[in-house]
């Protein structure tokens, strides 16, 4: 073999190694930032973690129950604005597909999948603070279906579009109106899919916090009353880790230990539903 | 429910063609009128989904449409009163109701193509590595996951883990090569932007890598090529405008990333005067003053603050999208 041609095929081994070891470098930050906090947060978690609230600064202890039973109650809200909202926009997507509105529906769904999180708080703060006169779940909630809404509107309709139309015409031919087609055929088939959407959705929501800055707000309270202020995980982390003191910031670990493990899970149960659908989200 | 169920038994060719039909109700039984009114009741339903689903169509328009104008309503005192002079004011004092977002500008131009800077090897490479070298396989599908699972981990997270690990880092770093040690800056937050947007760029860009047509890359085989010089001269020419609107992706995503950010950027309105001194960014603004606002000028500034972000992360959202399109129907 020729210089030159050895030359060219250690270039190129040089490089193979040189990607493989970059794309490597990528899982290094992933796994330091996993090991640390799950380190440094789960010897914090315990029962009295989980069911009692934060102590005042200066007291060691305490919990985030607020915090625990906040996020489920602003996630619940959510879920139940957009869950199906976003699975009937699907719907109309995935049946209207060249029409006009289709077109700029798509976009904006578009458009809302790229709006910042912060942007999206300040609008809820417009549009549900301001008038109400005070910070409250219920707006919490709303910038935070609104920051849902794309996910789940892009996994109904790229489920449905991998739905063969053989089953939508043989339900036709039965003589079954739109609605139960849709509703007791093509929605029931494309189920998983779906559910990975709105899965993932919820993973998402749960570390927003942007959002939430203005709208819900925190509290240092248990508090079930959705018009008012309610504290949130990651609203807790925010306010916890910025502040000068350790015993906040052991809350703060705990909570992100929490909050990690179950956006990860979240994550991971989706892949596995979705690798069997190979949907793209 | 159980009345439909009959219905539909009962709709079918009667029992003379010889077929059975299990059904509780003689289909004679059921008079014509019961079926006219069932089947009237069904077009009504199906009327009324159809409309309930244009109208969702309609309310996706209206709620980004109402984004828009509650952001331009909200911030035309703060134009009316600041005016061109926003953009290019370089003092934040809303003391004295002298708004110029000019070192947030700067800020969050400076972080976002700095993280993109160092993001870019990295993404690329994966994109690379899963797309051409190892498609198939147990470590690519692992890396794959990773690499999403990047995506997925909270941005609170990413700012709490970048203040209590990487800041003391940095500042260590700092006082060796000299800059003023504060570990909270604009490189601190670079850093932990560039790992953040690592999957948009990678996932994206191994789709791209994965639709090059094989026969292209054969035929650079067959004329003697490497490996390397098939990435470099057939795969990343043909996949040009694809990795493009994956870098577009990150960028919208660096642009309005706002707790890590937050968290470790040192929050202070100075124009910032290297990359290791502390800043602001557009969104981190926001989010630090927004409740501490209290007069209407402060606020509207504020909101037309976040105008502009929304308007440019659409802009760069748009343009990737767009890109995305042409590459995918070609």
């Amino acid at each position: 073999m020729s210089v030159h041609v050895k030359y060219r095929i250690g270039k190129s081994r040089v490089f193979q190694g040189l990607t493989i070891l970059l794309s490597v470098a990528c899982v290094v930050p992933l796994l330091f930032i996993l090991v640390y906090i799950i380190q440094a947060g789960i010897t914090k978690i315990n029962w009295h973690f989980l069911t009692n609230l934060p102590k005042p600064v200066g007291e060691s202890g305490g919990g985030i129950a607020n915090a625990l039973l906040g996020s489920i109650i602003i996630i619940a809200l959510a879920s139940v604005i957009a869950i199906p909202f976003g699975i009937l926009c699907g719907i109309y997507l995935s049946e209207n597909k060249k029409s006009k509105l289709a077109y700029w529906s798509r976009l904006c769904v578009d458009i809302l999948q790229g709006v910042p999180s912060i942007v999206i708080g300040i609008v809820a703060y417009f549009w549900l603070v301001k008038p109400t006169g005070s910070f409250s779940a219920l707006s919490g909630s709303v910038a935070l279906a609104i920051m849902m809404l794309p996910i789940v509107v892009r996994s109904t309709e790229e489920t449905l579009l991998l739905l063969p139309d053989s089953l939508k015409e043989a339900a036709y031919a039965l003589g079954m109106p739109f609605h139960r087609v849709i509703l007791k055929v093509i929605l029931p088939c494309g189920i998983s899919g779906i559910l990975s959407g709105v899965m993932l959705s919820i993973a998402r929501i749960t570390g927003e916090t942007a959002p939430l800055l203005f709208t819900a707000f925190g509290n240092p309270y248990l508090s079930t009353n959705i018009l008012k202020p309610m504290q949130s995980l990651p609203l807790l982390i925010f306010n916890y880790a910025t502040s000068p003191y350790n015993d906040w910031h052991d809350l703060a670990w705990g909570a992100s230990c929490i909050l990690l493990i179950w956006v990860l899970t979240l994550n991971i149960i989706t892949k596995l539903i979705t690798r069997k659908w190979k949907v793209q989200l | 429910m159980k009345d439909t169920v009959d219905n539909d038994l009962i709709t079918r060719p009667d029992a003379n063609s010889g077929r059975v039909i299990k059904s509780k109700k003689d289909p004679e039984a059921v008079s014509t009128t019961k079926r006219l009114k069932r089947s009237h009741r069904q077009i009504k339903a199906e009327n009324i989904f159809r409309r309930t689903l244009t109208v969702v169509g309609w309310a996706t328009v209206v709620l980004v449409a109402g984004i828009f104008v509650t952001l331009v309503l909200q911030s035309i005192l703060s134009i009316k009163t600041s005016g061109f002079g926003y953009l290019w004011g370089k003092t934040w004092d809303p003391v004295r109701d002298i708004f110029g977002v000019y070192p947030f500008l700067l800020g969050t131009l400076l972080t976002s193509f700095l993280a993109l800077f160092i993001s870019i090897p990295f993404s690329f490479a994966v994109a690379i590595f899963l797309g051409e070298y190892f498609p198939k396989g147990w470590v690519p599908n692992l890396l794959k996951n990773t690499v999403e699972l990047i995506a997925a981990v909270p941005s609170v997270i990413y700012g709490f883990w970048g203040l209590a690990v990487l800041v003391p880092i940095v500042r260590s770093f700092e006082s060796k090569i000299g800059a003023e040690p504060i570990g909270l800056g604009i490189f601190t937050s670079s850093l932990i932007l560039a790992v953040m947007i690592i999957p948009y760029a990678a996932s994206l860009g191994r789709s791209m890598i994965q639709m090059v047509p094989s026969n292209l890359k054969e035929a650079a085989y067959s004329l003697g090529a490497t490996r390397w010089e098939v990435i470099r001269s057939v795969i990343l020419p043909y996949t040009r405008s694809g990795l493009f609107a994956g870098i577009m992706l990150s960028l919208g995503r660096a642009l309005g990333e706002t707790m890590a950010v937050t968290m470790v950027i040192g929050n202070t309105s100075l124009i910032p005067k290297s990359i290791f001194s502390p800043g602001n960014t557009m969104a981190s603004v926001i989010a630090n003053e927004f409740t501490e606002a209290d007069h209407p000028v402060y606020l509207s500034a504020l909101i037309e603050l976040g105008l502009v972000l929304f308007v440019v992360t659409v802009v760069i959202n748009m343009i990737g999208k767009q890109l995305i399109k042409g590459v995918t129907t070609n």
